[in-house]
C-alpha cells in the first residue's frame, strides 16, 4: 500500500488493513520481521482540531500511522512517555508500533485539546 | 509630577474605549494604573512625548519562522519590517523581549535562519521564552540548546534592568487534556522564592508565551495555575504581564497588575470564539501589516512607572 492510498482513503484504509489482517498478530513480542506488516493509519484532520479516529483499536504488533492532514502542524505525544512525535508539518507522518496489549493516551502537545486514545488487544 | 489628564476619571473613562485598541494606542502604566492614550493625542503635545521616556524594551511576539502557509507566505519580510521599526527608534530600546513561538516547527534551520534575522535589532540584548512551537521537536533540545543557558536550561529565569525586576516564565511544557498552560509547582515555588524579600515598589514585567489569564479556556488561552502566580505578585505596585500566543492585544487591569497580550509578527489569529477554533487567519494581503506588530515599553518616571506602546507594521 502506498502513502497515497493512505492519505487518499485515510479511514477505509484502515479498516482495510484490519479486514485483511487475518493473520493472527503473531507476535509482537518476538519482533519477528518476517511476519506481514499490520498497519493502522490515523488521520489528523484539518477539521475541528481532532484526531480521526479519535478512539483506534488494534491488536498487538500494528504499527499506527499518523498523517497530518492539516495546514496547522501537529504532535502526537503519549502521556505515559511511550512516543513522542516532532512537529508534523503538512502530509508529514508519525508511526509507532504498539507491542503490548493497554490503552494508550496521547495528545498534539501543540494543541492540547487533541487527544487520541489507541486500544492495544 | 503627575501629569493631572491621566489621573482625570472622566479621561480615564474616555480612554476605556480604546483599551482594545490596534494601531495607534499608547498605553501609559502610572502609579499602577494602566491608561491607554490615543497616539495622536500624545503627538500632539511635545511635552507629554517627551516625558515617555526612553524605551526600555521592545516586546516582539509569535515570530513563527517557518511558516509558509497562506495566511503569511512571507514571515520573513514581516519580522523583518518589523525589525526595521526597532531600528528607527530615536534611542535604542536596552531590551527586546520574545514572548514565544520563534519558530513554527521547531527544526533546527527554522532556529538558526530566526537567529540571523534577530542579529539584525539594533537592542542592547534579547531574552526569550519558549512557545509551544519551540518545543515540538521530539526531544525538546532545539530551543534550550540555543537559548537554555540563562535559565540553567529550565527555561524560567529572572533578572534586573533599571531598577525593574524581569521574570521569564514558561508554560507550554506541561500538557493538561483541554490546553490550558501549566507553570508547575517547580517553577511556582522558584517564583515565591524569587521575588521573597522585594520591596513592593519594585516594578514588575513577567513575561511567558501563553496568556497567564483567562482570555478564552475553550481555545485554551490561559494558564490554569496562574492564580497561584498571582498571588505572589499582588503585594507589588506595578506588575506589567506581558504575553503572546493568540496573535493579537487583550488587555486587562487587575488591581495593579495589567495583562497585555502582543501581535504577532507573522499571522493573526481570530477573535476569541469567532469561528471554529484558533489558527492562522487568513486577511487580505493589503491588511495583512495593519494586524501585526510589536510593542514598546518605556520608563516614564524611573523607577516607578512603565509605558506600554503598540504599533502596527503598517
Amino acid at each position: 500500500m502506498t502513502p497515497k492510498t493512505f492519505l487518499a482513503a485515510g479511514i477505509l484504509a484502515a479498516s482495510l488493513c484490519t479486514a485483511s489482517n487475518g493473520a493472527p498478530a503473531t507476535d509482537a513480542a518476538a519482533g519477528t520481521s518476517a511476519a506481514p506488516a499490520i498497519e493502522q493509519t490515523i488521520q489528523v484532520s484539518a477539521k475541528n482540531f481532532m484526531f480521526t479516529p479519535a478512539s483506534l483499536t488494534v491488536k498487538a504488533g500494528t504499527t499506527v500511522t499518523w498523517v497530518n492532514l492539516d495546514d496547522e502542524p501537529h504532535t502526537v505525544f503519549s502521556d505515559a512517555g511511550l512516543f513522542r512525535s516532532s512537529a508534523l508539518d503538512t502530509k508529514e507522518r508519525f508511526s509507532f508500533k504498539f507491542e503490548k496489549a493497554g490503552t494508550y493516551h496521547y495528545l498534539c502537545t501543540i494543541h492540547p485539546r487533541m487527544l487520541g486514545t489507541v486500544v492495544v488487544e | 509630577m503627575t501629569d493631572d489628564s491621566l489621573d482625570s476619571p472622566s479621561r480615564r473613562r474616555a480612554l476605556g474605549c480604546l483599551a482594545y485598541g490596534g494601531a495607534g494606542t499608547l498605553f501609559v502604566l502610572a502609579g499602577g494604573v494602566f491608561t491607554p492614550l490615543d497616539l495622536a493625542a500624545a503627538a500632539a503635545d511635545a511635552d507629554r512625548t517627551a516625558r515617555l521616556g526612553r524605551p526600555l524594551f521592545v516586546q516582539l511576539s509569535d515570530t513563527h519562522i517557518g511558516f509558509n502557509k497562506e495566511a503569511n507566505p512571507d514571515v520573513d519580510a514581516t519580522l523583518t519590517r518589523a525589525i526595521d521599526l526597532v531600528n528607527v527608534m530615536p534611542q535604542a530600546p536596552a531590551l527586546v523581549i520574545h514572548t514565544g513561538d520563534i519558530t513554527h516547527l521547531s527544526r533546527p534551520a527554522e532556529f538558526d535562519h530566526a537567529q540571523q534575522l534577530f542579529s539584525r535589532i539594533n537592542a542592547g540584548e534579547m531574552h526569550t521564552v519558549p512557545g509551544e512551537h519551540d518545543t515540538s521537536d521530539a526531544t525538546v533540545s532545539e530551543y534550550f540548546s540555543r537559548f537554555g543557558k540563562a535559565s540553567n536550561n529550565k527555561g524560567y529565569y529572572s533578572f534586573d534592568h533599571a531598577g525593574v525586576h524581569f521574570i521569564a516564565l514558561v508554560n507550554v511544557l506541561q500538557f493538561k487534556p483541554g490546553g490550558l498552560g501549566t507553570l508547575g509547582s517547580d517553577q511556582l515555588e522558584w517564583v515565591e522564592d524569587d521575588l521573597k524579600g522585594r520591596s513592593a515598589s519594585t516594578p514588575i514585567v513577567v513575561f511567558a508565551h501563553m496568556p497567564l489569564w483567562s482570555v478564552y479556556e475553550p481555545w485554551g488561552w490561559g494558564t490554569g495555575d496562574a492564580p497561584q502566580l498571582m498571588a505572589y505578585l499582588r503585594r507589588f505596585g506595578s506588575v506589567t504581564v506581558l504575553n503572546g500566543h493568540i496573535h493579537q492585544i487583550v488587555q486587562k487591569v487587575e488591581g495593579n497588575v495589567t495583562f497585555h497580550t502582543a501581535r504577532s509578527t507573522a499571522y493573526p489569529q481570530p477573535a476569541a470564539g469567532v469561528g471554529e477554533g484558533p489558527g492562522p487567519l487568513k486577511v487580505p494581503a493589503d491588511q495583512l501589516a495593519g494586524v501585526l506588530g510589536i510593542s514598546s515599553v518605556s520608563l516614564v518616571k524611573h523607577p516607578h512607572s512603565l509605558a506600554l506602546a503598540d504599533r502596527t507594521l503598517v
